[in-house]
């Protein structure tokens, strides 16, 4: 079974949504509190959206230093996955789990709305079961979003492929702005160089469910539980 | 001793900064024409206690090194009264 640990800070609002769609995707998925300092034999971990800690000083700058982050840190140094979703992404970015900072919109306004996305790397353990390439159209929801970070930094996640999503250029056929906060490149979410810590903006698990509309984030679980299957086997025949 | 740091965060040059925009936009429609290059940064005042003044800057340093600013996106300076 695999155990999928969604994070909750005080402040946390997607928390639910999260645990829903592991759950429906058949994980065994629970909650850890942000007080907690083990993660209860998660096999991978979800920081999932909301407004930590008001989101006081900066998104995420807060979360960092809850006793959980500790855990989350040695997990995701053990080569445990990760993943970021909206504030976790920020809280991910202020933790140095990924590079970069997530800044205030460009347009100011808080941008709630269906963006279409390019999955650019499906190596990662909550991609793998996209086809390359795949346009996916995700709901966003968030104030502070516009990816920024120092050149050297962009340009090596552009030379390494670390760019996991990335919004796409406007079109006829996408009546949705391309990129909806002015983000560096286009990006939408990233890895790290391991390609086990992923962050990214958009909510899958609000697409996760033909009963909510759009199913395009189902993807994000398929790949996690497609993992999981070939890790649990590889490690049985080496045990 | 006890010192009172005064902490101004300012996002880094050169990076979009669109409240600092926005504010002149404002500004230039109130009739401020002569108002530009507006930032918006964030005031953060605190106590510290330390033996020296030196001490309690090096302390301060390291609060914004660590939480008060991000290094990645902003820049900060500061102000160290000793209270009487």
């Amino acid at each position: 079974m695999t155990r999928v640990a969604v994070v909750r800070f005080p402040g946390s609002n997607c928390d639910f949504d999260t645990l829903r769609a592991a759950e429906r995707h058949g994980a065994e998925a629970y909650f850890v509190w942000h007080r907690d300092v083990d993660l209860k034999g998660a096999d991978v971990v979800i920081l999932p959206g909301g407004f930590s800690y008001g989101d006081y000083l900066r998104s995420g700058a807060i979360a960092r230093f809850s006793p959980v982050m500790q855990a989350v840190k040695q997990h995701a140094a053990a080569g445990g996955p990760v993943l970021g979703i909206c504030n976790g992404f920020q809280i991910l970015c202020e933790a140095h789990l990924l590079p970069g900072a997530l800044l205030r919109n460009a347009g100011l306004t808080f941008v709630s709305k269906p963006v279409d996305v390019t999955v650019e790397r499906t190596d990662t353990v909550f991609t793998c079961d996209y086809e390359a390439d795949a346009r996916l159209r995700l709901p966003v929801a968030h104030g502070e979003g516009r990816y920024v970070a120092p050149v050297e930094t962009l340009r090596s996640l552009e030379s390494e492929g670390r760019v996991v999503l990335r919004y796409v250029a406007a079109t006829e056929r996408s009546p949705f702005q391309s990129n909806p906060n002015g983000s560096a490149n286009h990006i939408a979410g990233i890895c790290n160089a391991e390609g086990n810590v992923v962050g990214i903006m958009p909510h899958p698990e609000r697409a996760a469910d033909r009963l909510l509309g759009l199913t395009g984030g189902s993807g994000f679980f398929t790949s996690l539980m497609a993992w999981s299957q070939e890790h649990s086997t590889l490690g049985a025949t080496t045990r | 001793m006890t010192f009172r740091v005064h902490v101004r965060v300012m996002p880094r040059d050169g990076l979009l900064d669109p409240q600092g925009q926005a504010v002149e936009h404002a500004l230039t429609a109130l009739g401020f024409e002569e108002a530009g290059a507006v930032r918006v940064g964030r005031a953060i005042e605190l106590d510290v206690s330390a033996d020296s003044r030196d001490q309690a800057e090096a302390r301060a340093r390291q609060m914004c090194d660590k939480l008060l600013a991000n290094p990645v996106t902003e820049d900060y300076l500061l102000q160290i009264e000793e209270e009487q």
